[in-house]
């Protein structure tokens, strides 16, 4: 439907797996939130669990402000694991398919006991140098991309859209770099 | 940015903690007797927000960095359609109910006060994405695929929130004294 409005090279350019698994996707991602949402008010953001659940370990009252909320947080987290889990069951493994879903090919597909798993082939001091930054920033700028790209942009919130908009310029400028510098996976 | 400021100005104290104020809020009515489908709803709610990271392929690292390097754009697609569902939500619930049937805590927008530390935050964990291609849904969501590899990420992740924490309660003593009500 997309391709219909520009050039088809154009949209192979920018969309080399269509959009059709990104779109529907998304409107899981936003319905999930909104589930939430309309049950209980909350606005979820995925990043607040690092913090709740270090409550359950330490004492500091950083942490210890989130107690109230640090249960509902992992069963939150918890679900998303979970609902990742059964696209693995189903489109991952191939047990249903759908002309809506691109399966990709990038990294590593293994079976084990009949059920696909996907493992990444970026390396792991990425994950982890990222992680902790990550971790750091999300915390620092009182959102990440479920807080402040999901909640806080579906609210109209000005502070929202201005952090989505700082991160998203400067990851696109570090992986850009990093892309120039030769580190690959 | 000034009428964001006012609107979120009366719950909010100037004090370096000024996202407590509305932590706690959202967290008030969740303290005891919850309602009995509380959190059915909420793990619902994550098994669905779960499912979309894993199908919209978000849940893999190289699909995000393709996005930030320009070879693939469907990420604009998973983050604006995300925020386009959940914005039907905001705008519309609160014209039918002032409050959330399971916790009655009244339907509001996401809104945070904004000042430096959005940006600098923000730039940090741009960093943090742009090198690794993973942010924390996506990273908990990568897991379900079967990616263990993905827990260098969230071991990260849970580190640098503890730094963060360390260094912010020890440039705030006060930070002690004024959570001891809870």
């Amino acid at each position: 439907m997309f391709s219909a409005f520009v050039d088809p090279s154009v949209s192979e350019a920018l969309f080399p797996r269509g959009i059709s698994r990104y779109a529907v996707g998304g409107l899981l991602v936003g319905l999930g939130a909104a589930v939430i949402y309309l049950g209980t008010g909350i606005a979820a953001g995925a990043s607040t669990f690092l913090e709740s659940t270090l409550s359950y370990v330490s004492d500091r009252s950083r942490f210890q402000r989130y107690r109230s909320s640090r249960d509902w947080r992992v069963v939150f987290t918890i679900g998303i694991v979970a609902g990742a889990g059964l696209y693995a069951l189903t489109f991952q493994s191939g047990l249903v398919s759908s002309s809506l879903y691109e399966p990709g090919t990038t990294g590593e597909l293994r079976d084990v006991g009949g059920v696909t798993i996907w493992l990444t082939d970026v390396q792991p001091w990425r994950l982890l140098v990222g992680g902790v930054l990550v971790g750091i920033g999300t915390r620092i700028g009182k959102g990440c991309t479920s807080g402040h790209g999901v909640c806080g942009v579906g609210s109209a919130s000005k502070t929202s859209i201005i952090g989505v908009a700082t991160f998203l310029v400067v990851a696109i400028g570090t992986a850009q770099l990093v892309m120039a510098l030769g580190v690959s996976p | 940015m000034s009428q964001e400021r006012s609107e979120s100005s009366d719950s909010r104290s100037e004090s370096p903690d000024r996202t407590r104020n509305a932590d706690r809020s959202g967290d008030r009515s969740t303290a005891d007797g919850r309602h009995p489908l509380f959190m059915p709803v909420i793990l619902l709610g994550g098994l669905i927000f779960g499912f979309g990271l894993g199908f919209s392929h978000m849940a893999r690292p190289e699909i995000v960095l393709r996005f930030l390097q320009f070879q693939d754009f469907g990420l604009l697609f998973v983050m604006f359609g995300a925020a386009i569902v959940s914005g039907v939500a905001f705008a519309v619930m609160p014209r039918y109910r002032t409050r959330a049937p399971l916790t009655r805590k009244p339907y509001g927008r996401r809104l945070k006060s904004f000042d430096r530390n959005v940006l600098v935050g923000g730039a940090i964990f741009g960093v943090g994405w742009g090198l690794s291609g993973i942010c924390p849904g996506a990273a908990y969501a990568s897991l379900g695929v079967g990616n263990v590899t993905i827990l260098w990420a969230i071991g990260g992740m849970f580190l640098g929130a503890y730094l963060q924490g360390r260094w912010r309660s020890h440039r705030v003593p006060s930070d002690a004294a004024s959570t001891g009500a809870d």
